[in-house]
């Protein structure tokens, strides 16, 4: 028996047992088409689909949203999310493709919009029905997140919107958005407000999607185009000019540092069904073991094993932050470790990839359409994806400005 | 599956003595104090000093602390391995100079040895006899079957131990030595005929150490001929772990130094935190001493909960702390600029803790080759 599983209540434990028992004769299997690394990815329709009922199975079964209230389409339970994540993990399933909705957007209209709003548009998220999409980068506001040019101009009983979001993942499937924008031009931070927008109802209507290709030659984010599009005032998010609060509990739940538990399932072998978990220092292990540098396995040189080690020592630590951060007589700011959760994972996984693709050698050279590309090209593709993360949800350079503001209390460096 | 506690094994009981020790130190030895006693004369030719409050240490053991991780059985509070980790994380906090370390790293070898000697000499260090491990070559190498110390028919020991760890502070020494049989453990008294001390001039002010040679020295058997690198070994766990705890405290002390000195310093009409190439390297800094920290409460609760992996998690927390050891200590006199390259600075006081702290039983790199080992097996 786990850890975690000796800590459960009997309530917990029965749920621990019933999300088994599902999970057991209803994994959806092998997939019927490519499914990228990542939802972020996700650029084929019949991808994207299969997973949306692979997650509306999950929902059903009571396995995604068990901790929102039963009116907003939850299960009503507390503490039954992680457990329902770590079955879905141990029996590795797809990923759920509503990463956005559930980890930024449902979090910020449970706490923010006006309940009919959160009973019209959780359940549909929560299932997976609904794809979201995040509208807050803008070509002038990437770091400088306040500094949103995007504009809402009230209008009787509703807001009209114009201006031009980029780096928007999923947008080409979402049928919503969360939009940060601006209301009142003479004020930096009280003159934003936060809205939910339907965006494929008005696709060619006050709203144009145009995809941007990533270094990697993938899709999966795009341009957003807002052009005079009406929408009704009930899909205000808390005060007009409350807005960069509101954006502060989206930013707090997709650094992992919010009160809820995203609902994620995963696990399952990705792109060509290689086995290769790109985050895994086993798999770096293994690779090492399959190639050959000065003679000797990759696995036997010492140098690369100091990295090996180095890299499985930073996962460990990870996990172990993760357990002390739980334990209040363990940390000396409450802070200290979620905020550092995004920082030290989205490094990890890009100095993992990094180490991993130069064990490879002359073959990490190799695209990933290449027949001889070992690991099915997965590694290289990895790391140049790794970008993606350290960048996106305030770069890491910004994250450091926030851990040595907020929790060393260093002055602030604008 | 890990089987441990959540909180690391950290119960009301060792909070409470880790808050109290916190208090204790802070009330005792600021670094206002430490500088006054340890570093009134600069002068590189000083004497080979040992200055410590050996009051202070009196009240310390008092309070019991030595007796912590002895059993109930031999007299000690028998409390889990964690709560020396929380007292190793508060000396180095401090740099307070002291045996205590040098004497909870001996109860835990003296756990892992199985005689009577054994349980005897515990009921010593329960009642505040400070102990000293001489387990090292004079190579300095840390493998537990190297001694340059024999044991003789007749009981006797001769040879030399190097580097061993405040031992002008310690009334007796725990001696690994060799004989045909293999190597045993020995326990012998600082005042034994026979036995020459030698001072080591070190460039860690906070500590002493010394070379001892025996020549026909008296020494009562702890673990027999061929049971001694096994009794060792177990014990490694225990001793990375407090060197690990030892090099968080002094990381966070000068974290928080060098952070309260970017605060108020200013040049370029900022406070120097202000600026991004100090900023970030100080959060560089927070975020090796959280890895290192929690991978020290990690591998001292597997002591006590998964043994068999214990030594596989105090090598990474002793890899992680030693590379944050020279990180923070790099950074915190680097930022303090011109004052903290000093010696009136007290910044260099943790410099050089960290410096002796990070190579005690193998560098960063020495842990990860051994963890290779371990882990991807031997290389080819």
């Amino acid at each position: 028996m786990s850890e975690s599983e000796r800590k459960d209540s009997p309530e917990q434990a029965q749920f621990r047992s019933q999300c088994q028992a599902w999970l057991s004769n209803n994994h959806p299997g092998k997939p019927p088409v490519t499914i990228p690394q990542g939802a972020l990815e996700l650029s084929d329709p019949d991808a994207m689909q299969w997973l949306q009922q692979w997650q509306k199975a999950a929902y059903d079964a009571g396995m995604i949203g068990c901790d929102y209230p039963v009116e907003v389409g939850g299960g009503g339970k507390e503490g039954h999310q992680g457990i329902a994540n770590q079955e879905m993990q141990r029996a590795k399933t797809p990923y759920l493709p509503n990463i956005i909705g559930m980890g930024m957007a449902a979090p910020t209209i449970f706490f923010h919009a006006q309940d009919d709003v959160k009973a019209e548009l959780l359940p549909k998220l929560l299932s997976g029905e609904h794809i979201w999409c995040q509208g807050f980068s803008e070509p002038g506001a990437g770091s400088d997140l306040a500094n949103q040019q995007t504009f809402a101009e009230k209008d009787g009983d509703n807001w009209v919107i114009n201006g031009h979001k980029v780096w928007t993942s999923l947008a080409h499937f979402a049928d919503w958005m969360i939009l940060l924008c601006r209301t009142d031009k003479s004020d930096k931070y009280n003159g934003l407000s936060y809205f939910v927008v339907p965006i494929k109802s008005a696709l060619g209507k006050g709203v144009k999607v145009q995809p941007l290709i990533k270094m990697t030659g993938q899709t999966g984010f795009n341009e957003v185009l807002f052009e005079n599009l009406v929408i009704p005032d009930r899909y205000r998010l808390d005060a007009v000019g409350a807005g960069w609060k509101v954006a502060m509990t989206t930013l707090a739940h997709e650094r992992g540092a919010g009160p809820l538990v995203t609902p994620a399932s995963g696990g399952m072998a990705t792109e060509g069904e290689t086995g290769v978990s790109v985050s895994s220092v086993g798999s770096l292990i293994d690779l090492a073991r399959s190639h050959q540098r000065l003679g000797k396995t990759a696995a036997d040189d010492p140098v690369l094993r100091d990295e090996i080690i180095k890299l499985m020592i930073r996962r460990e630590s990870i996990q172990q932050n993760n357990r002390r951060s739980a334990v209040a007589e363990l940390t000396d700011h409450p802070m200290r470790i979620p905020l550092q959760s995004k920082l030290v994972s989205t490094e990890f996984n890009q100095d993992l990839a990094e180490v991993a693709y130069r064990v490879e050698g002359a073959a990490s050279t190799l695209n990933r359409n290449d027949p001889n590309a070992p690991a099915g090209g997965q590694w290289p593709l990895a790391y140049m994806n790794s970008f993606g993360v350290t960048i996106a949800a305030g770069a890491n350079e910004v994250q450091r400005n926030i851990l040595g503001e907020r929790v060393l209390g260093l002055p602030k460096s604008k | 599956m890990a089987e441990q506690p959540k909180n690391f094994g950290f119960g009301e009981d060792e909070v409470m003595l880790r808050d109290s020790a916190r208090k204790f130190l802070s009330d005792h030895c600021s670094s206002d104090t430490l500088h006054r006693m340890v570093a009134s004369d600069f002068n590189l030719d000083r004497p080979n000093d040992c200055v410590w409050d050996q009051g202070l240490w009196q009240q310390i053991v008092d309070l019991g602390w030595t007796a912590v991780c002895v059993p109930e059985g031999a007299g000690g509070i028998g409390m889990p391995a964690v709560a020396a980790i929380a007292l190793a994380e508060e000396v180095g906090r401090t740099a307070f100079p002291s045996p205590l370390i040098a004497t909870l790293s001996a109860t835990f070898v003296l756990n892992a040895c199985d005689s009577a000697a054994a349980t005897a000499a515990l009921t010593e260090i329960a009642g505040g006899k400070a102990t000293a491990l001489a387990l090292t070559n004079a190579e300095g190498e840390w493998d537990s079957a190297a001694t340059d110390v024999r044991v003789n028919a007749d009981g006797r020991l001769d040879g030399l131990a190097a580097f061993v760890q405040d031992a002008r502070k310690c009334a007796q020494f725990i001696v690994s030595a060799r004989s045909d049989a293999g190597v045993g453990l020995y326990l012998v008294s600082a005042a034994a005929d026979g036995l020459t001390l030698t001072p080591d001039s070190v460039i860690d002010l906070t500590r002493d150490q010394a070379r001892l040679t025996f020549k026909q020295v008296d020494a009562i058997e702890l673990a027999a001929p061929g049971t001694g690198s096994a009794a060792i070994d177990a014990a490694l766990p225990g001793l990375l772990s407090l060197v690990a705890a030892d090099m968080v405290g002094a990381g966070e002390w000068l974290l928080q130094t060098t952070v309260e000195y970017a605060k108020t310093r200013v040049q370029f009409d900022r406070p120097l935190g202000f600026f991004q190439a100090v900023k970030h390297p100080l959060v560089n800094v927070m975020l090796q001493i959280d890895n290192a920290k929690s991978l020290t409460y990690h591998a001292a609760c597997a002591i006590d909960h998964e043994p068999a992996e214990a030594l596989r998690l105090a090598r990474m927390a002793k890899s992680e702390a030693s590379d944050m050891a020279v990180f923070s200590s790099s950074r915190a006199v680097q930022f303090h600029g011109g004052i903290g390259f000093t010696w009136e600075c007290y910044v260099h006081l943790f410099f050089k803790r960290q410096m002796h702290n990070q190579v005690l039983y193998g560098d960063a790199k020495y842990q990860r080759a051994l963890l290779a080992d371990l882990i991807i097996g031997k290389a080819a």
